[in-house]
């Protein structure tokens, strides 16, 4: 009677069955991908591929996967309708794909529990992590006190005050959090950082990468810890309406919970896949992170991709309201959908996800991720235009505790 | 010719490593990059790397990070590196290109080769740029004559060692230790190992850099290597002074000429 009962699908699903959207073997997914990094870290993403492989059809480390993803993670996540918020959006059925009941309270636990056992299994005591909101941080650190490992979470500074209490939350856990001061003092410097960590320490230490981007072999490993999000979806969809969706709609800023949940639809033509990106101020301005909608093929953190870059080949600054999605870079596989035309991008501004972050919170009780609002936003669109028959599934990817601050400054709630 | 063939067959003929010096490109301005240059050359570099800025430097330290974001604050451009580049050469010295990858992806692979070629630049050092992805600049430096030096790491297998120095010419770019650059207080013996690891592998001269900042480094080095590289000890000096990188450069290049033989 409970879905989990009925579920065919666990974590370890999206590992030991091959999706049929594989990179060749150097890691590229058509045009992008690959590998663009420094030599000193080839022997360490060698190891990692190798690992990778054996852990997937290795059944002690798939049971383990599952245990830890249902005991400790709250595998699966429900499937909630959201009936009211439906009638904001033409009348489509929306359904809510619970990834932020996860343990940590977002989709990032799935990939940080598979790849901190993997670090257990190469032997390696430390884990670095890049964060944003501090998502992937606070995943990343609970993972490690888990399972025994030192963490250390680079964070540019700019996020670290606008996410103050993920800060927190991680030290509380015993990771050591690190505001990176070069460049724009974001994500996209984090990152840098912990590659720079990473190839001076590369003996002992795991880069747990957040995202679906990076060198080889990342984006294709860390999209199979997330696959679980689609495969447990579509069964769940299937199994309630009877039938597939007419859509998804997932935000999209390095790209995983997009992905997770697009990948179990990519051979059903029927349904559509639509990735909501940053639009800051509007993508007319130069406020924003929307990549795909904005960006140009090149190569940055690794990969071959879209990015915002100016005419010279250098990284532009993103903007949105939402730390999490604040990067102007994005997973190569994203970019071969989006040239394949498999799935579609489209930019969300700030005021449209605070206006679909408030409505949710009013109708269903729910308060998301500002990331995830932006997903809930574009459903509100796309249900205007696909109409009452429509099926909408949106991946809840993350809930909003971190993000009651930020709102109450934007919808003025609190006495100043 | 200067090819860099020509320039190692004279530093062997010599009995000495050759001494190659980095600074970057429009740091502190575009003019000041290639006059410090000019004077790298002056006091005894035999090779100059003119550093291309980059906003996501990963395999770069402090040093090196705050000077190419500076050039970038200061506005320099990426076609500003062919001016500098043309001036080197203008002044009779050889001058190759450090870049990461994406700007000249941006630029065009086959463009940049044709604008280094044109300003009488040599070849390209890329270290974010692995062979195995290097098609696009293997052909276009192939058609522009200029030479690829790809990077081994200490962390390279013999296989990619292998496939690295077969990809590579000029010279083989070794890093001595695992980390980003800057100077360092000691050097290893990972260095020399690596060395003694490609030799095997390669006819290549064998460069080696990361951390090098004093002549009796440079001395050191000059004992197992072909040519010692120096960067954010250059970078450093120079933001001192025209008399300190003239001063720190004559050490590097005594050092180079009175290699120190390591006891077997």
């Amino acid at each position: 009677m409970t879905a989990r009962a009925n579920l065919t699908v666990t974590a370890s699903t999206g590992l030991s069955i091959r999706s049929g959207h594989e990179p060749d073997e150097h890691g590229h997914f058509g045009r992008y991908g690959g590998r663009f990094v420094p030599e000193a870290l080839i022997a360490a993403l060698d190891e990692l591929a190798v690992f990778y492989e054996k852990a997937r059809s290795d059944p002690d480390f798939l049971a383990e996967l599952d245990r830890l993803q249902r005991d400790y993670a709250g595998r699966p996540s429900p499937l909630t309708d959201a009936p009211k918020l439906g009638e904001h959006a033409g009348g489509a059925r929306l359904l809510l794909k619970r990834e932020d009941l996860n343990h940590t309270g977002s989709h990032k636990i799935n990939n940080v529990l598979g790849q901190a056992l993997l670090t257990k299994r190469m032997g390696k005591s430390r884990v670095i992590a890049e964060t944003g909101a501090g998502q992937h941080g606070v995943a990343t650190a609970t993972a490690a006190a888990l399972l025994g490992l030192e963490c250390v979470v680079y964070m540019g500074e700019v996020d670290t005050h606008r996410q103050a209490l993920n800060v927190a939350r991680m030290r509380l856990l015993g990771a050591e959090v690190i505001p990176v001061r070069t460049g724009s003092r974001t994500l996209k410097d984090a990152i840098n950082e912990a590659l720079r960590d990473w190839v001076t320490n590369v003996e002992h230490t795991h880069y747990l990468l957040g995202t679906v981007a990076g060198p080889h072999p990342f984006p294709v490993m860390v999209r199979d810890f997330h696959r679980v999000i689609g495969l447990e979806a579509r069964e769940q969809v299937l199994a309630r309406c009877g039938r597939l969706p007419s859509a998804v709609a997932a935000c999209v800023g390095g790209g995983s919970n997009a992905i997770g949940i697009f990948h179990a639809f990519l051979d059903d033509p029927g349904v559509r896949l639509v990735g909501y990106e940053p639009g800051g101020d509007g993508v007319e301005t130069c406020r924003h992170g929307a990549t795909l909608t904005k960006g140009s093929p090149g190569a940055l953190h690794g990969a071959m991709s879209y990015l915002l870059q100016d005419e010279d080949g250098q990284t532009q600054e993103s903007y949105s309201i939402s730390a999490g999605l604040d990067y102007p870079g994005v997973g190569p596989e994203h970019a071969l959908l989006k040239d394949l035309g498999r799935a579609d991008y489209q930019p969300v501004t700030d005021a449209e996800a605070m206006d679909a972050f408030a409505l949710l919170a009013r109708t269903e009780g729910i308060i998301p991720a500002i990331e995830s609002a932006h997903a809930v936003a574009g459903a509100l669109r796309l249900g205007r235009e696909l109409g009452p028959d429509a099926i909408i599934l949106i991946n809840l990817s993350g809930r909003g505790d971190k993000d009651v601050n930020t709102a109450a400054k934007w919808f003025g709630l609190v006495e100043s | 010719m200067r090819s860099l063939d020509e320039l190692f067959a004279d530093c062997r003929g010599q009995r000495r490593a050759a001494l190659v010096g980095y600074l970057p490109a429009g740091y502190p301005s575009v003019d000041d990059s290639a006059r410090l240059l000019s004077v790298l050359i002056d006091a005894g570099a035999d090779l100059v790397e003119v550093g291309v800025a980059y906003s996501d430097p990963v395999l770069d330290g402090p040093t090196i990070q705050a000077a190419t974001e500076s050039a970038l604050r200061a506005g320099v451009r990426l076609r500003d590196v062919f001016t500098v580049v043309e001036r080197v050469a203008a002044d009779g010295g050889r001058a190759v290109v450090m870049t990461y990858y994406n700007p000249v992806l941006r630029y065009g692979v086959r463009a940049f080769a044709r604008d280094l070629a044109a300003a009488g630049g040599l070849g390209m050092i890329t270290p974010d740029l692995i062979p195995d992805e290097a098609q696009e600049w293997l052909a276009a430096s192939h058609e522009y004559g200029l030479d690829r030096i790809f990077l081994v790491a200490p962390s390279s297998t013999e296989e990619r060692i292998a496939r690295t120095a077969a990809a590579s010419s000029g010279f083989l770019y070794v890093s001595s230790v695992m980390g980003v650059t800057g100077a360092r207080e000691k050097l290893g013996p990972a260095a020399a190992e690596l060395v003694g690891r490609c030799r095997p592998h390669t006819a290549l001269p064998i460069g080696v850099g990361l951390g090098v900042r004093s002549g009796e480094q440079a001395a050191a080095v000059a004992g197992f290597a072909d040519a010692v590289i120096v960067g954010s000890a250059l970078v450093s000096a120079a933001a001192s002074g025209e008399p300190a990188l003239r001063a720190l450069t004559e050490e590097l290049a005594a050092g180079v000429r009175r290699p120190v033989t390591q006891p077997a």
